[in-house]
């Protein structure tokens, strides 16, 4: 069990998010602790990446009480590594392997300033970690699918942030690639950082994660992994689909 | 070797040959970041939107320059509110505003000047070039050349992961108007070169062309720019020589480098790519 007297690294507190009126997200709340790896749950069109997404303020919130490595979320930016989902990314786009994990050392780095030997260093080093240094001089669409995702894991280890967040890393990606970036996250935690992952594979989610946070529009439940995959509890998050496999004849 | 004497011989062929070799060099730079970010259609609406603004600054009698920067900023920005606060699609936002300010400034331009003036601002004339069109030109050289250099680490990192850079705080909004004022200064400077209608051919083509050919983006903001230049000098030679419309003749040269790209380019033309396939298929065939 994670030690309870630490303050959380993430704290969320009725979280509300709207597009054009219509609701997203109603009243989430949960806390996260430093060291543990949490996986945001649910079925699709459930808010789990506008969760992510609007937790680091990258859209709209309309009412939300959040503090974020002891801070608001301007004051952790470059404390905070983000991993958008591949789809996200032009992967045409004229970038070695190298020269995106070295991107990772950009927040760090502040206005004007360019990558020195040293950054250099730490991408090739992140590199080594997720096993790509032998793509290093490769252009990044030219990698599959879960290369491509460890090159990004890569980037965001070159941030040496404190709160990692990975949206749907492991879509689209080889079983090989998904345990390495597993047991990277693993050992993040392990360092005491906090790690969130969207996620959309139930089957593994009590493997990967010790917290979990179940979301159907609202917060369904938050808590350790054990209590939140638990039949009752995920058929509340998964009514709908239940309710459809039931008319069709298939036994749950 | 006339062209070249004439060059020597001739102050307004020299004003011609150096604003056309820089109009092609920052076409070429801004143009990098304007096709990566997928904001072709856009650039070709900033540069009709500057027209009304062009109008105005002839009737208010001031620089064109500040006109065109007003009415681009205001087209970018129409842009954005009529595709974020609707349900109407990006090209087609772009298509209704650019094509409305495109029309403000046909009907200004008609009341303030003679329709030969519309003419020269639409398709060029750069053997009118003044010197101060010149200097006009050099400085905003100078100024795109800066913050591209500058904010180089900023417009590589948003223009490649726009989410990952806003996490960390870059704000991306600044820097697309940021783009878009870039963007009108280059239309201004290409005005009496290339003239507005085929700007956005100098802005797509070279930048496409030194897509097809490297990794690196800034290996391709030099071979931009180098394409750039290289089909200024190109054009107006067959300009000069056949007397052809200027803008039209640099359009076409900087289309010949592309289609050579296309077709040879190492790894991305379509040449290689398909003795590379059909080796394959007949590696192949003895299965």
């Amino acid at each position: 069990m994670l030690p309870r007297h630490r303050d959380p690294s993430v704290s969320v507190d009725s979280l509300f998010v709207s597009y054009h009126g219509k609701d997203a997200l109603r009243g989430v709340s949960f806390t996260l602790l430093p060291g543990s790896m949490t996986g945001i749950i649910g079925p699709n069109g459930a808010g789990k990446s506008t969760l992510m997404k609007s937790l680091l303020e990258l859209i709209p919130r309309d009412h939300v009480e959040v503090l974020i490595l002891g801070g608001s979320v301007k004051e952790a930016r470059t404390r905070i590594a983000y991993v958008p989902q591949r789809s996200e990314i032009d992967m045409t786009f004229p970038i070695t392997v190298i020269d995106t994990v070295l991107l990772g050392t950009y927040p760090k780095l502040g206005l004007l300033k360019r990558p020195r030997r040293q950054h250099k260093e730490l991408a090739y080093h992140c590199l080594e970690k997720v096993g790509m240094e032998d793509f290093d001089s490769r252009q990044i669409g030219e990698l599959s699918g879960g290369q491509q995702q460890r090159v990004f894991l890569a980037r965001a280890l070159a941030q040496e942030a404190e709160l990692f967040c990975l949206d749907e890393p492991f879509v689209g990606v080889d079983a090989a690639s998904e345990e390495t970036i597993v047991a990277i996250l693993k050992e993040l935690r392990d360092q005491n950082r906090t790690v969130l992952v969207v996620h959309h594979d139930l089957s593994k989610a009590e493997v990967y994660f010790d917290g979990l946070v179940l979301l159907n529009g609202e917060l369904v439940k938050a808590g350790p992994a054990r209590e939140v995959c638990r039949p009752d509890i995920l058929s509340q998050a998964y009514a709908a689909q239940l309710t459809f496999l039931e008319k069709n004849g298939v036994g749950v | 070797m006339e062209f070249l004497s004439g060059i020597l011989e001739y102050g307004f062929l020299q004003k011609a040959l150096l604003t056309s070799v820089m109009v092609g060099m920052i076409c070429g730079i801004i143009g990098c970041f304007i096709i990566l970010r997928g904001m072709a259609l856009m650039g070709d609406a900033i540069s009709h939107a500057v027209l009304p603004g062009v109008a105005l600054s002839y009737m208010l009698g001031i620089n064109f320059f500040f006109g065109a920067v007003v009415t681009g900023v205001l087209t970018a920005l129409g842009i954005g509110y009529v595709s974020q606060n609707s349900r109407i699609k990006n090209d087609s936002a772009i298509g209704i505003v650019f094509t409305s300010f495109f029309a403000v400034g046909i009907i200004l331009i008609t009341f303030a000047k003679s329709s030969t003036d519309l003419y020269h601002i639409l398709f060029g004339n750069v053997l009118a070039v003044r010197a101060s069109d010149m200097w006009i030109t050099l400085i905003i050289g100078i100024v795109i050349a800066a913050v591209v250099y500058l904010f180089y680490k900023e417009l590589l990192v948003s223009s490649f992961d726009p989410v990952m850079s806003a996490a960390y705080g870059l704000p991306g909004r600044l820097i697309h108007y940021l783009l878009m004022t870039l963007l009108t200064l280059v239309t201004v400077a290409s005005l009496q070169t290339v003239g507005i209608i085929l700007v956005v051919a100098m802005l797509i083509t070279p930048a496409s062309t030194a897509y097809l050919l490297t990794n690196r983006l800034w290996v391709m903001i030099y071979l931009a720019a180098g394409f750039g230049a290289l089909s200024a000098v190109v054009g107006l030679y067959f300009s000069v020589k056949y007397n052809l419309a200027s803008g039209a003749a640099i359009v076409l040269a900087s289309a010949v480098w592309f289609m050579l790209a296309l077709a040879f380019s190492p790894k991305q033309g379509v040449l290689w790519r398909h003795f590379r396939s059909r080796r394959k298929k007949a590696a192949l065939k003895g299965l």
